[in-house]
């Protein structure tokens, strides 16, 4: 077993023990719904080309600091930055421009659209921003071969098994070249080999294009593709944070 | 389990007699595998020439004598110290695990920075294997597969535990024969 020894360069390279400033931070995060606090002050940060995830049990508001985080939703309290600007203090809109623009999305069950093919789906964020349809669909053709999704391209969501559709929703994540992919739970979905599968795509996609990543999982396989790992419990930030 | 730190556990708590020991520690750690009374003296006398344990007063009545042991500063040093600092994660560590989560709630202390240490050794390991297993051979990947397995069950397990430390504390505390 001396093949599993610890290798001196296993994580040698990890972006975030880098010093490079943040470019998504959280503040003292307080966020209530109805009688519930989901978060209450907890802070995060993330380095460029840093991948994260962030654990912690049912309801201890994990996605709820994505959702923050990636300006889905606002916090009651606190600050979040991106690239130095405040993201809680956006209007509706600029917050809508931020996530097609800056921002990539995977979620658990792949979220696509069961009416468009699969490669429609990869091109709709480059579509709603305004980029012409054969350029869009162009660009999104590139991620095919690259998460081993060739020949798909005309194939509906439907037709498709829960690891293609998982890769086509992280080819959708990637396609406007976003500095941040959010992940939510993105192998609860799938078997163990096609979780496999699909995380070391989307890690290793993410770092050929330089994005930071921030997945939110209860899966200890799925957070040891990050860098470090955040432990949310009770809505604050708990246990050690390596950096 | 560990024996030894299971026995300067017991002793923080107040100076015990080997025969004490030997029945606290089958009933917290090894129920289904009770320990030898020669173990728990082995223990004892290994501890004491380490400086760990002494021996606070001998009892003598019909029968042999009855020796009374104390921890020591050096004995409460080494359980603090074996408490806090993580284990290295391999497969199987079940056994010490629980010994630590039973013996910190023996001691009052807070459950949660002992499992959060523990899994943040854990996820170290387990990106560790991660990596190897992107850059190797079907063979040594399957078998950082496997490791990563029993890390990962190993992790589900201090998780479950974690959530539910509140009952444990209830259910090793409720006797009050251990004061």
């Amino acid at each position: 077993m001396t093949s599993l020894a610890t290798p001196a360069t296993a994580t040698a390279a990890d972006p975030g023990s880098a010093a490079a400033a943040p470019i998504l931070t959280g503040h003292d995060l307080h966020k209530r719904f109805g009688v519930t606090d989901a978060l209450r002050g907890i802070d995060f940060s993330l380095s460029p080309g840093e991948i994260v995830a962030v654990m912690g049990p049912s309801g201890s508001g994990k996605s709820t600091l994505l959702h923050c985080l990636a300006g889905i939703i606002k916090p009651d309290a606190g600050t979040v930055e991106f690239a130095g600007r405040r993201i809680d203090a956006m209007s509706e809109s600029e917050r809508t421009q931020l996530r097609r623009t800056a921002f990539g999305f995977v979620f658990q069950f792949g979220q696509l659209v069961p009416e468009l093919t699969a490669l429609e789906n990869v091109a709709l964020p480059l579509l709603l921003d305004g980029t012409r349809r054969a350029d869009a669909e162009g660009r999104a053709a590139e991620w095919f071969p690259r998460l081993g999704l060739d020949g798909l391209e005309g194939r509906r969501p439907g037709d498709m098994s829960g690891g293609q559709a998982q890769r086509i929703a992280v080819a959708r994540a990637l396609v406007a070249g976003p500095a941040v992919i959010f992940a939510d739970e993105p192998t609860g979905s799938l078997d163990s080999l096609a979780g496999e599968h699909v995380m070391e795509l989307l890690t290793a996609a993410a770092r050929s294009a330089g994005a930071s990543v921030v997945i939110v999982t209860h899966e200890p396989r799925v957070a040891a593709y990050a860098h470090r790992e955040v432990i949310v419990r009770d809505g604050r930030s708990s246990g050690p944070v390596a950096a | 389990m560990s024996v030894p730190h299971a026995v300067l556990g017991l002793l923080q708590q107040g100076p015990r007699h080997g025969y004490d020991l030997k029945r606290l520690v089958d009933r917290y750690f090894a129920p289904d595998h009770p320990v030898a009374f020669a173990q728990i003296y082995a223990t004892l006398a290994r501890l004491e020439t380490r400086g760990r344990v002494r021996l606070e007063s001998v009892e003598r009545a019909e029968g042999p004598d009855r020796r009374r042991y104390a921890i020591t500063d050096t004995g409460v040093a080494e359980l603090e110290r074996w408490l806090t600092v993580p284990l290295d994660p391999e497969p199987h560590l079940q056994a010490a695990l629980f010994t630590k989560v039973v013996l910190a709630i023996l001691a009052g202390r807070p459950v949660a920075p002992i499992v959060d240490a523990e899994r943040h050794a854990h996820l170290e390991r387990m990106r560790e294997l991660t990596a190897i297993r992107r850059d190797s051979t079907l063979p040594i990947a399957l078998l950082a597969d496997y490791a990563l397995f029993h890390l990962e069950a190993d992790l589900r397990w201090l998780d479950l535990t974690a959530a539910r430390v509140d009952d444990l504390r209830r259910d090793v505390l409720e006797p009050t024969e251990i004061a």
